[in-house]
This record gives structure tokens, sequence and C-alpha cells, in this order.
């Protein structure tokens, strides 16, 4: 086993030994120095861990530590199956599990995540921590909705099992708690039958915000899957234009008769120079997205490619290059449409040339005490960072969706203001007496409880 | 195959041992924790094993527990084909240097008791007609090398073993396959600095697998590992002792 000379200092407990590392979420931005401990037995290494994180997919700081060299447990390598029910659907696993192991072992035996995020590489833990939601959310809610338990380690040590009837406030405020009521363990959810393994889809190109909506949201009440995008070239009659994407599982009797492919993936090995993505590429790119797509469009499509189409270009965060970029979602309440004209003005107006939106409308909000989901439209919009401008446009953008009822979801955020967060979501307040009453000196906190919920460093 | 592991529940025994699993293969798991073992298990069966996947006691420390442990996988797989060991203990060589008691751990379990338990099993396996004893070595026993003095004095005396072990028994139907890992990121290396050719614990069980199922001797994995290691083991001992490689 080879081994360089150490030259950082290392932490040496019972829970294990890790070294100094600069620790990010997928938008590299901020990042944190922290002891990341790694090990099959999360029970042990989670014992005295500041924070539990998965595969760090969350953009901004939610899955860091707060900055000193802190403890954080990582759970990826705990990632048994501990039981499934063919029968039922339920399972539980480790919270370590990653989607796309889960997707990979159980699509081809007619299973499938009941809610599934825009990429697979997240783990079974993190799904709960941030409550995630998909292009299902007008049918099937948040993936907390499909959770039925939770094995849980609180901060003073003890490891409980935790659902809607053993602790069930407890229970709420860990469905998009962001991993700081208590170190998730174990998680067992409800799977969903799927009639084959291939989705049918259809696309249709929309020439501006108002008709976007109008379809996304009339295509809900019919197809399951349903999501927009928006690219930022058009201005004034054509603001807003883009493609309304719906999908369903297909019926075994239309689905293709062979098993979709493993799809191939391209990696991004090295962070590319900050000037790759560049306004001029971003908008040919944005306008021969637009051209290319003509009519309606039909057919059968991997599954992968109509949850995941990102995920095929492995670590495509590096497309960002080492300024590291952040990712705006926030959700606005169902208004006339001049709330969401209102956003893309604002967005043009400061932002440039955003790659695009991805517009998705939400159902009912769901059990988490903290989670992001309302009814209303939803709004994602990555962004390079801009030293001086992101924290600007971050604040106007809030700024308006506080006063428009609106919130930000905490899995992307990186720049928001703790006044402003607090104008936007009110409910942190019994969120936060809920958590302390586990946890009265907030041992549990991360780089992100420490900016928005006034958390000791 | 039917399959008795021996470190089946973390790192790349778990890696290895799913697989099998996916494929339908039998299991038995061997290890420490009887509670480790029941969750592997579990877990392997989801994803496939054959019937039920048993389990028994047995510590790499303890070579009184080999016999019986071994005897419960022939009873619940009717006879195992193979034989895998992926555990072993792994300390910095600054540790064993200073710790002359975790030194004899490391030795005894890496070296003489993994001996002891191959032993065991090529008894059974050849009393039966042949079979697969699949052992994890380590690169670190190529070369003497500052880092891992003892770790791969231990590792060294294991792969010798293995190479006379197969040299011997191969023609009455035992195959012995050394596998000789690079740095593989798993539970065991985490927290140590990553080196480059560094590998994932799935593409390197994979490898493993393709090396049971053609009987191949000698493997290293990820694949790179061998043309590093002719590298190393080509270097002039002055080169070593300036190194800190």
């Amino acid at each position: 086993m080879p081994q360089t000379v150490l030259e950082q200092p290392a932490t040496q407990s019972a829970a294990g030994s890790a070294h100094l590392t600069k620790v990010h979420g997928w938008g590299c931005y901020p990042s944190v120095e922290a002891y990341e401990l790694l090990s099959e037995d999360l029970e042990r290494i989670t014992e005295g861990a500041m924070l539990t994180r998965g595969l760090g997919r969350s953009y901004g700081d939610a899955s860091l530590p707060p900055p000193g060299g802190h403890v954080v447990a990582g759970s990826r390598l705990a990632d048994r199956i501990l039981s499934f029910d063919s029968a039922t659907g339920v399972l539980r696993a480790e919270a370590g599990l990653s989607l796309v192991e889960l997707n990979r072992l159980f699509r081809p035996k007619g299973w499938f995540t009941p809610v599934s995020p825009g990429t697979q590489y997240v783990t079974l833990g993190g799904m709960v921590a941030a409550d995630v939601h998909g292009k299902n959310h007008h049918a099937s809610g948040t993936f907390g909705r499909h959770v039925s338990r939770l094995r849980m380690r609180v901060a003073d040590g003890r490891i409980l099992e935790v659902s809607g009837e053993d602790e069930p406030e407890l229970f709420r405020a860990t469905l998009g708690g962001m991993g700081l009521t208590g170190h998730i363990l174990e998680v067992e959810l409800e799977m969903k039958a799927v009639p084959s393994q291939w989705i049918y889809g259809e696309s249709e190109p929309v020439p501006n915000l108002d008709v976007l909506v109008e379809k996304l949201v009339e295509a809900g009440k019919s197809w399951p899957y349903t999501v927009g995008w928006a690219d930022c070239l058009g201005r004034g009659a054509t603001m807003g234009r883009g493609s309304v994407i719906k999908g369903r599982w297909a019926e075994a009797s239309e689905a293709p008769a062979r098993a979709p492919a493993t799809k191939g993936k391209v990696d991004v090995p090295v962070l590319l120079p900050d000037w790759f993505l560049n306004r001029l590429n971003i908008r040919a790119f944005n306008e021969l997205k637009y051209r290319a797509q003509w009519g309606v469009r039909k057919g059968f499509l991997h599954p992968q490619s109509f949850f995941y189409p990102l995920d095929a270009i492995l670590n495509w965060n590096r497309f960002y290059g080492a300024r590291g970029f952040t990712q705006y979602q926030c959700v606005l309440p169902p208004s006339g449409g001049a709330s969401y004209r209102k956003l893309f003005e604002i967005l043009l107006k400061n932002g440039g040339t955003p790659f695009l939106v991805v517009v998705k409308d939400f159902g009912a909000e769901g059990r988490g005490m903290l989670s992001f989901p309302r009814p209303g439209l939803t709004f994602a919009i990555d962004m390079p960072i801009v030293a001086g401008e992101t924290q600007a446009l971050v604040d106007t953008l809030n700024e308006f969706v506080a006063g428009e009822g609106g919130r930000v979801y905490l899995a992307k955020d990186a720049f928001t203001r703790p006044e402003h967060y607090r104008a936007m979501d009110p409910r942190v307040d019994a969120w936060n007496e809920v958590r302390r009453s586990w946890d009265p000196d907030a041992r549990l906190r991360s780089s992100q409880s420490v900016r928005l919920f006034g958390d000791e460093p | 195959m039917k399959v008795v592991f021996l470190g089946a529940t973390k790192g790349m025994g778990r890696a290895l041992a799913r697989l099998m699993a996916e494929r339908g293969d039998r299991l038995f798991l061997l290890g420490r924790d009887a509670g480790e073992l029941e969750r592997s298990a579990r877990d392997l069966e989801v994803l496939g094993a054959k019937g039920t996947v048993g389990f028994a006691e047995c510590d790499l420390l303890r070579r009184e527990t080999f016999a019986g442990a071994l005897e419960d996988a022939d009873a619940a797989l009717d006879g195992f084909d193979t034989a895998v060991v992926t555990a072993g203990l792994f300390a910095s060589q600054d540790e064993l240097e200073g710790d002359a008691d975790l030194r004899d751990r490391v030795l005894v379990a890496d070296f003489v008791n993994t001996i002891h338990f191959c032993e065991e099993a090529r008894q059974r396996l050849l009393a039966r007609g042949g079979g697969t004893l699949c052992v994890f070595s380590s690169v670190a026993g190529e070369r003497g090398r500052k880092p891992v003095v003892l770790y791969g004095a231990a590792k060294a005396g294991l792969s010798r073993y293995l190479e006379g072990l197969d040299h011997k028994y191969r023609a009455q139907g035992l195959k012995t396959i050394a596998v000789k890992p690079g740095f593989v990121k798993t539970g065991m290396t985490a927290g140590l600095p990553v080196p480059p050719f560094a590998g994932e614990p799935e593409p390197v069980a994979k490898t493993v697998l393709r090396a049971i199922d053609a009987g191949r001797p000698e493997v290293y994995a990820p694949g790179i590992w061998r043309w590093v290691m002719l590298a190393i083991r080509s270097l002039p001992r002055a080169v070593m002792r300036a190194i800190k490689f």
C-alpha cells in the first residue's frame, strides 16, 4: 500500500483518522478546511462529528462544517441495503447508498425511486436532509413523502428510530432539516413500481414565459413528470422562450423490447479556465438549442437521459473553473404571471446571460418543517461566481422573492443573508425550536447554519 | 460459484462480494463482528445472491476460529468451491515502528494467520478435487519501500506463499490467485493522502472477478499498477534510498 509522507496534521480519535483537507460542495464555493472521516461504519464516525455529508452535491455550504478544522462524517461508504420487500416496495438501507446504485440495481427489477432530483449522484441521507423534489413534485410531492422511518444519531449521542409515530416532531424537522437535527444513519422508503424500463416523453417549444407556465401547469394535469426550461436570450415578447418537457413510464406493451443500455459518460478531468464558459458561447449554445427543436418531439427515452441529462458529463461543475458557481433556486407563489416575468427581468438586467433557467410547478407543501417546495413555481439558474456581483444579485433577487412570499432552496444556497432568509421563511423559528430541544447547544451545525441560523462558528 | 468469503463486510471485499451476489453466486461470510456480517448478508441477498447468505464468526487474530468457520461454510454451501480472503490489518510505518503490540498483530494477521487460514481452505478444496483460492496481498510486497517496510514485509511473504501454492497445486486442480491492489480508496485508506493512480473499489472488484473466472494466478488492480510496480522493481537501491516512495 504505497503511501506518501504525511505532511498535514492528522486528527486521531476513537472515531478514526483523517487529514485536514479542503471540503466544498458542487459549486466549488465556498470551501472550508475540515477533517472528513470516511468509513463503512457510519455509527462510529458520527460519534462526536459536527455534521454528516454524503456525496457533496449540494451546491453551496450546506454540507460543510463551519470553518476551523472541524470533523465531518462522510456517509458514502455506508451503502448497504438492509431489507427489501418485493411485495410492497419498502426498502431500508444505510444512508450513504447512492441513488445511482439504487437505480442501477432496482430499475431492471421494475422499481424506481419515488422522487428523483436532477442528478443521481446523491445519497439517501442527502435526499432526506434536503427533502429533494423532482419532475413529479406536482403529483408525488417531495422525497420525504415516501420515507417511512429513519435511524438517527442525535446530538447527545443516542441512536433512535424516528418516524411519523416515533418522535414525529424530530421526523418532520429532519425532512428538509439539512442534517442539522441529527446524523441520518439509515433510511426506509417506499420504492415505486414501474411498468417498464423506458420513459415515454414529449417536448414542445414555447415562445415565451407566459406560454411556458400555462403549458407546464396544463401538462401536470395528465403527466406524472413535467419540467420546463427557458433560455435567457429572448427579450420582450419572447422573454422566457424555451420548451416544456413531459414524461411518463412507458407501458410494457409499448416500450422497446430491449433494456436501456448502460450510458457512457464523459469526464471533465480538470478545472477549466474561468473564461471557458462566457457570455458569447452560452448565447451560442442557447440559440442552437432553441433552433434545433421545431415542433413537438415524442419518443421513448432512456430514464437516465430524461431524469439526469447532465450526469452524462462527470464533474461538469469544472466547466466553471476555479472561481466556482452557484445556483439560485427560488419558489414564487402562484400569480397571474407578473411575478415570474419580474424575476426574469431582474435576472436579465443584473445577471448577464445565465445558461438556462429550469422551471417547475410545485404541488402541495409536504411534511418537512423546513422543506423548500410550496405551491407555486420554482426557478433554478446556474451562475458563475463573480466577485462583488454575485452577492449583490442574490440580494436583489432575495428581496424580490421575499416580497412575493417566496423562498430559496437551502441545498443550492451559498449567498443568502440571514435577515433575508428569515423574511422568506418564518417557519425557521418553529423548526429551530424542535432542533434545539434535541440539541440545545447546537453541537450539530454547518457553515450554512452559522451563516443563516445564528449558530456559533 | 459457492464462495466462502473472509472480509466481505468492508472495502474491496464488499465490492467483490456484491458483484458475485449480483450474478447469483452463493455466498457464506466470515468475519469478526456478527452484527456486521448479518447486515452484509442481507445486502447480498437483496442484490441477488442465490439462497440464504449465511455467516460465521472468524477472526484473523484467532487461529482457533478458522477450522470451525470453514466447517460451517462447507455445511451451508454443501462444500464451497471458492475461498476469498480480503481481510487484513493495516497501519502506517510510524505506528508500526512505535508499537510492538500493533506490529505483532499486523504481522500475524497479514502473514502468519492468513497462511494458516489458506492452509485450512486448501486442504478442504484439494480433498474434493480443487477449486479457487483468491487472496488479497498488496503491491506493498513488491519492493522494500520506506513507507511500508513492515506491512510490505508481511505482504511480500504472503505473495511468495501464494505463488508457491499455485506452482505446487495447480496441476491438482487448485487455482491460487494473488491479488495485488495498488492504492484503492476505501475505509482502510481513508485519511491517507491519495497518490497518483489511486483506484475505486468497484472497478477493482470487476478486475478481480475476471481474474477469478479466468484462473489468473496474479492480478494487479487497478491494472496500471502492474507497470508502476515494474518500474519500481527496476529502480536501483541508491534511488530507493533517496526517494520517499
